[in-house]
């Protein structure tokens, strides 16, 4: 069990926000932690791992992380960590790097064969693909036996395909070593695919928290289809509108009444949903 | 030719190196730390420190040099300190010379280092955090290896700036060959009584080593990133 209860003061683009959070994560759970950017994903993560100090109490297995009086260097939690842009040490063999943690060559051995790296060990990172230095990162991660694996975005640089791949390997690595991971992400697939839990958060706080099925699908009612879009154009064609809305990367065109069209505006954050008609899928 | 070679007297050239090798390896030693401080703090403090680091670089070496005359001599405590406690003269003689070379190539060690170690991947020192490791073993086995070029101009830099002194040197430890007559003085001296063949010949020296060793880091700097850079994908 992973007891959170941590405050902090954040001083973003918009102002002053406090991140203001309180959580009880159980143990072998996979969380995906997710919300705008500038939302305190990622500084939730980092005060989890000691890298930037919060208020408040962190309580993993028993064990005092924080509270009033202590406060655990993050040499001293038992943490792994996933960057973004991989952070791998460029001076060191993908070998040389997972046992700069620990020294211990068996879990090294088992890790880089999980991961299909075993004939890349010898060479420097900077001679590997975006996801094969992902994957060693993961292992780097995991080499320090961490009770906790925190992930900040881990595949959002990387193309589909590799996306793939990868979320494959992060769902064989907890299920071999049922390490309590906590992921950001902003991609609904990969949130349903690997997380048990979802929390979103939303200036700060947690604004909706459950499993993914229930927070990610959209729809409500006898609501069949949902997309979030926005409004990029407004066109008035003979005696009708059209609505030209961005949902994710695709362009749709939506008839409105002429009294939608002068309470919508272009810019817009809106919900598209449709109940008319069963979809088809080919 | 030769025979000019072969005649010149070779002493104050070598004391020259000496003089910057010794200073060299010392600001390393001193300038290691204070440039991973100033690269990793938020003190407030920090501009203070960046502000006299940096001071050897815009005084007018006259001024050190007459500040450290009047520190290391007896007219100070830190002179007499020493005088008293160990029995060392601080002027006038090689130690004295190398105190004042340390102050006046100190900005040359220090900031090639601290530029360095800011541009590293501030995850990348995390991550070594994470680890386990602390903040000396993070500098010596992650830091220090990925800032090669740095660490190189640095080295090369303070040694070269070193072999060039003449105003620090000149007042702190006069022209005694053999303690404080490096090659710089020894060129104003071959000047002033008008032994301009001396003079042509060791300006000669100083000027193609200071262009070799400066064409050397900047071969090594830019095979360097070609290889570090050249895969990222």
């Amino acid at each position: 069990m992973i007891e959170i209860n941590i405050k902090k003061e954040l001083h973003g683009s918009i102002g002053i926000m406090n991140l203001d959070v309180d959580l009880k994560i159980k143990t072998k759970d996979f969380v995906a932690l997710t919300g705008l950017s500038g939302s305190g994903k990622t500084t939730l993560l980092r005060s989890l791992a000691g890298l930037e100090k919060a208020e408040g109490i962190v309580k993993v297995d028993n064990e005092i992380w924080q509270d009033e009086k202590t406060f655990l260097p993050v040499q001293k939690r038992k943490i792994g960590f996933v960057f973004q842009d991989y952070a791998l040490f460029p001076n060191m063999t993908i070998l040389e790097n997972l046992l700069f943690v620990n020294k211990n060559k068996k879990l090294s051995q088992k890790l880089l064969e999980m991961t299909d790296l075993s004939e890349l060990k010898d060479r420097l990172p900077n001679s590997l693909s975006g996801g094969q230095k992902q994957r060693v990162s993961l292992c780097r991660a995991m080499m320090n036996k961490p009770k906790l694996l925190l992930m900040d975005e881990p595949l959002s640089a990387l193309d589909p395909a590799m996306r793939l791949k990868l979320q494959n390997e992060i769902l064989q690595l907890h299920e071999e070593f049922e390490t309590t991971t906590i992921m950001v992400s902003h991609d609904p697939s990969e949130i349903y695919k690997l997380s048990n839990r979802v929390i979103v958060l939303k200036d700060g706080k947690v604004k909706d928290d459950g499993i993914a099925k229930n927070i990610l699908l959209k729809t409500n009612g006898s609501a069949k289809f949902s997309f979030d879009g926005k409004i990029l154009d407004i066109i008035k064609v003979d005696v009708i509108y059209v609505a030209i809305i961005a949902i994710g990367q695709q362009l749709v065109e939506v008839t409105i009444s002429s009294s939608e069209a002068k309470d919508l505006k272009v810019g817009q954050e809106v919900v598209v949903s449709t109940k008319a008609f069963a979809p088809s899928i080919k | 030719m030769i025979e000019i070679l072969s005649n010149l007297e070779y002493g104050p050239l070598l004391l020259s190196f000496k003089l910057a090798f010794i200073t060299t390896m010392i600001l390393f030693i001193l300038a290691l730390p204070l440039a991973w401080y100033l690269s990793q703090t938020k003190s407030r403090i920090k501009p203070i420190l960046e502000a006299i680091t940096a001071l050897p670089i815009v005084l007018p070496p006259s001024v050190i040099g007459f500040y450290l005359l009047w520190a290391l001599s007896i007219n100070s405590p830190i002179g007499v300190f020493f005088e008293e406690t160990f029995g060392i003269k601080l002027v006038f003689n090689f130690t004295g010379v190398v105190i004042a070379s340390c102050f006046y190539s100190l900005p040359f060690m220090v900031q090639p280092l601290q530029s360095g170690f800011q541009s590293i991947n501030k995850n990348m020192l995390e991550a070594s955090y994470i680890a386990g490791k602390s903040k000396t073993e993070t500098l010596l086995k992650v830091a220090l290896p990925n800032i090669k070029p740095a660490l190189i101009t640095a080295i090369i830099v303070t040694f070269a700036h070193t072999v060039g002194e003449f105003g620090v040197v000149l007042m702190v430890g006069g022209s005694i060959p053999g303690e404080t007559k490096v090659a710089a003085v020894a060129i104003y001296e071959f000047v002033e009584i008008i032994d301009y063949q001396s003079a042509h010949v060791y300006s000669a020296i100083m000027l193609i080593i200071s262009f070799i060793v400066l064409l050397s880091v900047y071969i090594f700097n830019q095979k360097y990133n070609k290889k570090f850079a050249g895969f990222q994908r």
